[in-house]
């Protein structure tokens, strides 16, 4: 009964302590050179690209004039919506094959390896040390036409002359993008699993439940923050890609930054670009949004310290 | 009546180092035993090897005359509760105490019944659909053993589950574990580097040392006869002193102690040998000023320190090779030593257990 009434206090005392907390003038003397710093490198940039959203281009001139004509140009043109569609579903099956790589990995790890687990791990991490571009270009050594995949297939014997559709496609791209983003994934889910405490999985076997009940029940639902944030990593990044599809994509697989960046470069089109750039902002911060929540309502462990 | 569980020169190496020294222990169906040692001495990877958490390098694990050394964890009709409660985060009190129902496929209206039968037993009702971290840590520990009972285990294993809790409530929860398991009658193995935990909840008490059992016996036995050096020193308080045998009587021992007489008896399963071990207990030691001529022997000592503990006062006198005794007494109106006095003490022959060295 006791530990009940301590614990009641304890539950009101949170949020009266939060409420009480008042503005205090040094706190926002303390405040000021962040404010400063993210408006100039922050707001400043994205209310200027938003501004220019609006803008009318006029023979490759931009015309100061208010106009809604970038957006309705964006939603019925398909090759803006299209490409952004296309966008999306590569960096969502980037997503789908990061997290089918790295899970079982960062179980395998954290689960199985009893001795050197850091060694382990930091192989892993390895790749993340090597360039994006050098990583981006050794996908084009081995799925080129005379790439190391053509040859090996045909001394094997499988294919009869070199290959194009290796290099030069969607799947290139996916290819490599999950493959510069596992690491990230894998991290994340990692961290996640470590944080699981092993009691939790022998009392789960304790009170009946296997190998896989015990994962499907214990291990995946707790590890789920881990896999979340690691998922909107692999998105997130994969939708802002230019480099992949530029490098092993070919004009089939552009992306929605390949479009933008010809927008500002060739194309002389800053308005259109910006509209593009501020609509994927605003998708994005809505998935960022979105996984927040479904991280949060996930997380388990220090309820109430890290939730807001 | 056959034991419930039963080690037999159970054993446990981790690479060279051997934790479990080759036990035997035969556990009671429906008793509370308790598996008394300090940290390390390998009363954890014993229950863990009953649990079927740690598979045994050696020996044998009956369970009901079964041996389950290769029978996993959830198969075994044991559950436990763990030190740190080790209760599912992200499921409520409810999901917590059902999960082991839904592993055995009960269905959901009777899981239904039987949770909230059992979150009657340990009075957490109200709590049903909180999460464990909104919990006190009293409440966490009383889920834990919800969770762990709600199968019906014939064996119910406890790795110190009070050790998180405050003094007070910790107090408050052994009555209420040693009345829930009076009440339910299944088999309690519960483990604790307490030893007032182990007198209070007990029905016997497996002391424990270096991965050894060293004695199993219930309480009173285990506190008034102790079998080894070790058991003596670790329950309650005790002074040793290093003695000779002179001669046996009828009724126990003649002991040499630096060139002077003593009395006692040897203690239960006990072979006496040259050099053995006196103990006797602070309760058990009288003292008084002048030589008394009724006692059966008397050691001269002075008084270093008396100090005042409420309802008893202790002694500490040196005694003439700057050996140490510790006596206690009930305290009286005003303290019948002072230090720097003069002192003579003694005990019965029953009181001094004599044990091997």
């Amino acid at each position: 009964m006791q530990d009940e009434a301590a614990l009641a206090i304890n539950k009101n005392e949170r949020p009266t302590a939060r409420r009480q907390r008042a503005w205090n003038p040094r706190l926002l003397i303390l405040l000021i050179p962040p404010i400063i710093w993210l408006s100039i490198f922050l707001f400043a940039p994205y209310a200027v690209l938003f501004i220019n959203s609006f803008w009318k281009v006029d023979f490759g001139s931009i015309v100061h004039e208010f106009t809604w004509g970038n957006y309705t140009k964006f939603f019925t043109n398909s090759l803006y919506y299209g490409t952004f569609l296309k966008t999306l579903k590569i960096a969502a099956w980037v997503t789908v094959f990061s997290i089918l790589l790295s899970y079982p990995l960062a179980y395998f790890i954290n689960f199985k390896i009893k001795k050197n687990k850091q060694l382990f791990y930091t192989l892993v991490i390895i790749p993340l040390w090597v360039s994006y571009l050098v990583r981006a270009y050794a996908w084009k050594i081995v799925l080129g036409q005379d790439g190391i995949l053509n040859n090996v297939l045909l001394a094997v014997g499988l294919i009869d002359h070199p290959m194009e559709i290796f290099l030069y496609s969607q799947y290139a791209v996916v290819l490599a993008l999950t493959h510069i983003y596992t690491p990230w994934v894998l991290m994340s889910i990692y961290t996640s699993l470590e944080h699981i405490p092993r009691d939790v999985l022998e009392a789960s076997k304790d009170l009946g439940a296997g190998r896989f009940r015990t994962f499907f029940r214990v291990v995946l639902p707790l590890s789920l923050p881990g896999l979340i944030a690691g998922a909107t990593f692999a998105f997130v990044l994969t939708m802002g890609d230019f480099l992949a599809p530029q490098l092993l994509g070919g004009t089939s697989s552009m992306m929605v930054s390949n479009v933008v960046y010809s927008l500002f470069g060739v194309a002389n089109n800053w308005p259109l670009g910006s509209t593009i750039g501020i609509l994927t902002l605003f998708v994005v911060l809505g998935i960022l949004q979105l996984t927040h929540r479904l991280e949060h309502r996930t997380t388990s462990f220090e309820a109430g310290t890290r939730g807001r | 009546m056959n034991p419930i569980v039963e080690l037999v020169q159970v054993e446990k190496r981790f690479g060279s180092e051997t934790v479990v020294k080759g036990i035997d222990l035969a556990v009671r169906k429906g008793e509370f035993l308790t598996i008394l040692g300090p940290s390390g001495c390998g009363k954890t990877t014993t229950l863990r090897m009953i649990a079927g958490f740690e598979r045994p390098t050696g020996g044998e694990i009956l369970l009901e005359g079964r041996n389950v050394v290769d029978v996993p964890p959830y198969k075994r009709d044991v559950n436990t509760v763990f030190q740190s409660y080790a209760l599912f985060p992200h499921m409520t009190v409810y999901d917590n105490i059902a999960y082991g129902l839904k592993m055995k496929g009960v269905p959901m209206a009777q899981r239904a019944d039987r949770v909230k039968e059992v979150l009657r037993m340990v009075q957490l009702e109200p709590m049903a659909g909180r999460k464990p971290m909104q919990l006190s840590g009293g409440q966490q520990q009383r889920v834990a053993v919800a969770r762990a009972l709600i199968n019906n285990p014939k064996v119910l294993l406890l790795d110190e589950p009070l050790g998180a809790l405050d003094l007070k409530l910790r107090k408050q929860m052994q009555i209420e574990l040693k009345h829930l398991q009076q009440r339910l009658g299944i088999t309690f193995i519960y483990i604790t580097h307490d030893q007032e935990e182990a007198l209070t909840m007990s029905d016997r008490i497996a002391v424990m040392n270096q991965g050894r059992i060293e004695q199993v016996a219930t309480p009173e036995e285990i506190y008034h006869y102790p079998q080894s050096k070790y058991v003596a020193d670790f329950i309650g308080e005790t002074n040793l002193l290093d003695v000779q045998i002179v001669s046996r009587t009828d009724s126990g021992i003649v002991l040499d102690y630096a060139g002077r007489k003593l009395v006692g008896k040897l203690g239960r399963n006990q072979t006496p040998t040259d050099k053995m071990t006196l103990s006797v207990r602070p309760e058990r030691i009288r003292m008084a000023k002048e030589e008394e001529a009724d006692w059966p022997f008397a050691l001269p000592g002075k008084v270093e320190e008396v100090i005042f503990v409420g309802s008893f006062v202790r002694t500490i006198v040196r005694l003439t090779d700057g050996t140490q005794l510790h006596a206690m007494a009930p305290s009286q109106g005003k303290a019948a030593f002072t230090a720097g006095e003069q002192v003579w003490l003694g005990w019965e022959e029953a009181d001094g257990i004599v044990i091997g060295a």
